[in-house]
């Protein structure tokens, strides 16, 4: 029996469509991720614990003693419109990517990056808090509201770490 | 399969009985091999009559071992979930006043999922509605919306008696999908 030397990383991803929750969550496995799929954003909060007051600079997660938030996790966007301008609003709200649909099998390998990046941005942040920077999540609010429900987010599992 | 001589059988007996085991496996390989070439060959045509695309591909990429109905099920959806955008789509054409803002929203998620399977025709369809639907041009979005019925419907057909083979053939090798 093969032992897993390299965590296994889990995906939550979030789509309106049945279709597209199915293609995606395929996709993953493939390449190896962990999935869970849901239908909504809200839906999407309940399941990573977080409440949906995000004007609030820490969305407290009970399931992780407070110190976790959504600013924590990286989001990646996905959409079958090629809108620069809505693709750049996005970026500039904290999203990591942006993946144009049909995604395909290739752009998997484009989420590794951004998971290792989000680790560490999870140190980064507890320093800044330490020095009482304060981390405005408003942008992150704005484009939630802005956004149709098609996103990724990306979250470390508990035992990971490379 | 053990074959017993008995000392009991004449040759003469024994002869149609060869025959019957050298001709029954015969027809298997050759029906197998009919099958897969007429999957081919359906698969060929629905992509150079421009109804799929590459997308497909990508999708019979997926299927596997521990997904091993992935086309079928996606496909299913596709007519389940583009039902329904065109059911939407038909009402929001008929309403008085017209909401291009709201049909606009339904021809998106069409759009969206034709595009999911690969399926061209009616992707392209769809962006040419889409530009009538923008301009508010009725008359436009009544002809184009009724080439996106037609391109379904042909779809539909040619989809459901490819699935119906590509049953019959069980889990497809790769060098058949591979499609050229």
């Amino acid at each position: 029996m093969a032992v897993v030397a390299e965590a296994q990383f889990h995906v939550l991803a979030v789509d309106d469509s049945l279709m597209d929750r199915k293609l995606i969550e395929r996709l993953l496995k493939t390449s190896s991720f962990q999935v869970t799929a849901v239908d909504s954003g809200s839906r999407a909060l309940e399941v990573l614990g977080l409440s949906e007051d995000l004007t609030s600079s820490s969305a407290v997660s009970p399931a992780h003693n407070g110190s976790s938030s959504l600013k924590d996790i990286p989001v990646v966007i996905m959409s079958s419109e090629n809108v620069p301008s809505r693709i750049n609003r996005c970026l500039e709200g904290g999203a990591e990517e942006f993946f144009l649909k049909p995604v395909q099998l290739s752009d998997m390998k484009r989420l590794r990056p951004h998971i290792l990046k989000g680790k560490s941005k999870e140190q980064q942040l507890q320093e800044e808090e330490t020095s009482n920077t304060s981390i405005s999540s408003n942008k992150r609010k704005a484009t939630d509201e802005e956004l149709s429900p098609e996103r990724r987010r990306l979250r470390l599992s508990n035992n990971s770490l490379i | 399969m053990v074959l017993h001589i008995s000392s009991a059988l004449t040759a003469s007996a024994l002869h149609p009985l060869l025959c019957f085991c050298f001709h029954n496996t015969y027809p298997e390989m050759e029906n197998a091999s009919g099958l897969h070439r007429q999957l081919a060959s359906m698969k060929k045509n629905l992509f150079d009559q421009g109804y799929l695309d590459e997308q497909f591909y990508q999708l019979e990429e997926l299927q596997d071992e521990s997904s091993p109905n992935f086309v079928e099920e996606v496909v299913t959806l596709f007519f389940r979930d583009s039902s329904r955008s065109m059911a939407n789509i038909d009402e929001a054409l008929q309403q008085c006043p017209r909401d291009f803002h709201r049909l606009d929203k339904f021809l998106h998620r069409l759009k969206g999922s034709a595009s999911s399977i690969g399926a061209a025709k009616m992707k392209n369809e769809c962006t040419r509605l889409r530009e009538f639907c923008s301009e508010e041009n009725l008359d436009g979005c009544l002809r184009s919306f009724q080439k996106v019925k037609n391109d379904h419907t042909i779809l539909r057909q040619k989809l459901e008696n490819y699935l119906q083979l590509l049953r019959q053939v069980g889990p497809v090798d790769r060098a058949s999908r591979s499609g050229s």
